[in-house]
């Protein structure tokens, strides 16, 4: 089966039900806390394809690569810089083998880890030619599309946004930030606010824009309400189940995937044409996610 | 004092240059050093500190009044002595093993030197041995840790278990912080002290120190 282009396919509809986390997934199966996720990449492949099968058996269409910390940046901190082209064609390899043209393949890109110029040190061009490097290896390993994610600063999704662009003009781009609730409204630590943000991401390219991470589902429904008002982009939601208490020095995540899948209702309801589930989801939440919105 | 209340607030506004220039005539003006600090860079510091607690500025407007706040205490320094800067004790700070964030680590650093003590950076992905090596090697009194992920926070019980373990759980106390810790977690893994900003990480550690 092949699927439909991916922009058609979220201009038309259906909704585009995405896939949940990978980090609990993988520390769950024997990920160290304190390792490189991606690290995993070059020893056990295997994991890859088993999470990609497990969102998929719970009908995920879309399936995430397992490179969020795979730029040059992030991966220098662990001495893995050198190996960012191999680190990022296995996991788009494994995820692909798994979906077999049954959804999606997303490259996962996340933060630098640096804070820019001039109020950090990291060099702009630097940070651009960063992302540029591993949506190289993505794409030439071939991911269907690109999701930049759990950004904070909108300067710097700008910089990721333009290196996608840069490395394919064609290539669908969906660009998400993470934000907090203050009492004058959502913004994300650095400080941009929601109308900004969505400006700025299409502006710089991105075809799909919205937010995943920092929150729970009914808090991302109302960060989704902001974006419908400022955009009529095509937006992509991905909460987390709650936020997280720390049990036995573990992160336990609250929200059922029963109740996760009523505030989707909400999210379809407001025109949101990509979601999924960030930290704490599970394939339960994506196959609750698909019964609600898609029957 | 009028010029102290101007640093304090061209701190607030991140302006270095005119914190710099400022701190210089209050010097000249034969302000104790000591004085200047307390009252004009920490005051300012403060102010910033709790409006960011409250959501009121982001973190362009921290990283900027630590900048003014460098800028300042770069021209005190040698006034303040070493009276000053040993007489509170040696703390070594530092984000646990895998964590990249150093953010609110470095507010402390900062504030912590500001209040006097002579603070150790060990920056971010601290292994457990390293800040136990180092505090044990420096004679330090407190170790500082920081987490800014759920999943980087059972790295903080290591450092504990690893000095109590060599026997220095007495000697080195810790405090710990930072977004996803709670005072909860931080009584459950048997640190000392919970810092829920950087500011009350510095009173935190003053209380251990006593």
């Amino acid at each position: 089966m092949t699927m439909r282009p991916f922009l058609e396919r979220v201009r038309n509809g259906p909704v585009v039900i995405a896939d949940g986390a990978t980090g609990s997934f993988l520390m769950a199966r024997g990920l160290r806390s304190g390792d490189s996720p991606e690290s995993l990449n070059l020893t056990r492949p295997d994991l890859l394809r088993e999470v990609a099968q497990g969102y998929l058996d719970a009908g995920a269409e879309l399936v995430q690569t397992n490179t969020f910390g795979g730029s040059p940046m992030r991966l220098a901190t662990y001495g893995l810089d050198g190996q960012t082209e191999e680190i990022n064609r296995i996991a788009v390899e494994a995820v692909r083998e798994a979906v077999a043209g049954r959804a999606y393949v997303s490259g996962s890109c996340g933060p630098s880890g640096h804070i820019l110029e001039p109020l950090g040190d990291a060099v702009p061009d630097e940070v651009r030619a960063g992302f540029r490097r591993q949506m190289e290896a993505l794409v030439a390993a071939g991911v269907d599309l690109l999701t930049i994610e759990t950004m904070m600063d909108v300067g710097e999704a700008r910089l990721a946004i333009e290196a996608a662009r840069s490395v394919s003009a064609g290539i669908p781009v969906m660009a998400t930030m993470t934000f907090d609730a203050t009492p004058r409204g959502f913004h994300t630590i650095m400080g941009n606010d929601v109308p900004s943000t969505a400006a700025g991401l299409v502006e710089a390219g991105a075809d799909v824009v919205g937010s995943n991470c920092g929150n729970g589902s009914e808090t991302m429904v109302e960060i989704a309400r902001e974006f419908r008002a400022c955009t009529d982009a095509p937006l992509l939601i991905q909460p987390n189940a709650g936020l997280p208490q720390i049990v036995d020095g573990h992160a336990i995540y609250d929200e059922t995937p029963e109740f996760m899948a009523e505030r989707a209702k909400e999210l379809l309801e407001l025109g949101v044409q990509v979601i999924g589930g960030c930290c704490g989801t599970t394939p339960d939440h994506i196959r609750a996610l698909r019964e609600v919105l898609l029957t | 004092m009028e010029i102290l209340s101007q640093i304090a607030s061209e701190l607030e506004c991140g302006a270095h240059e005119a914190v710099r220039a400022l701190t210089q005539s209050a010097l000249e003006q034969e302000l104790e050093a000591g004085v200047i600090l307390e009252r004009g860079l920490l005051a300012g510091m403060q102010v910033v500190g709790d409006r960011f607690r409250n959501h009121e500025v982001f973190l362009p407007e921290v990283l900027l009044a630590a900048r003014a706040m460098n800028a300042g205490l770069e021209l005190l320094e040698p006034h303040l002595g070493k009276a000053v800067a040993l007489s509170r004790g040696t703390v070594v700070i530092g984000t646990v093993q895998g964590d990249l964030h150093d953010i609110g680590k470095n507010l402390v650093g900062i504030m912590l030197s500001g209040a006097g003590f002579e603070v150790i950076d060990l920056g971010k992905d601290v292994s457990p041995e390293t800040f136990v090596d180092t505090a044990h090697e420096t004679g330090a009194s407190v170790i500082g840790m920081s987490a800014l992920l759920t999943t980087t926070m059972p790295g903080m019980k290591k450092v504990i278990a690893l000095l109590k373990e060599r026997g220095l759980d007495s000697s080195v106390r810790t405090v710990v912080g930072g977004a996803p810790v709670t005072e909860e977690f931080a009584r459950e893994i048997g640190a000392d002290s919970y810092g829920f900003d950087a500011a009350h990480a510095v009173e935190c550690v003053k209380e251990l120190v006593g």
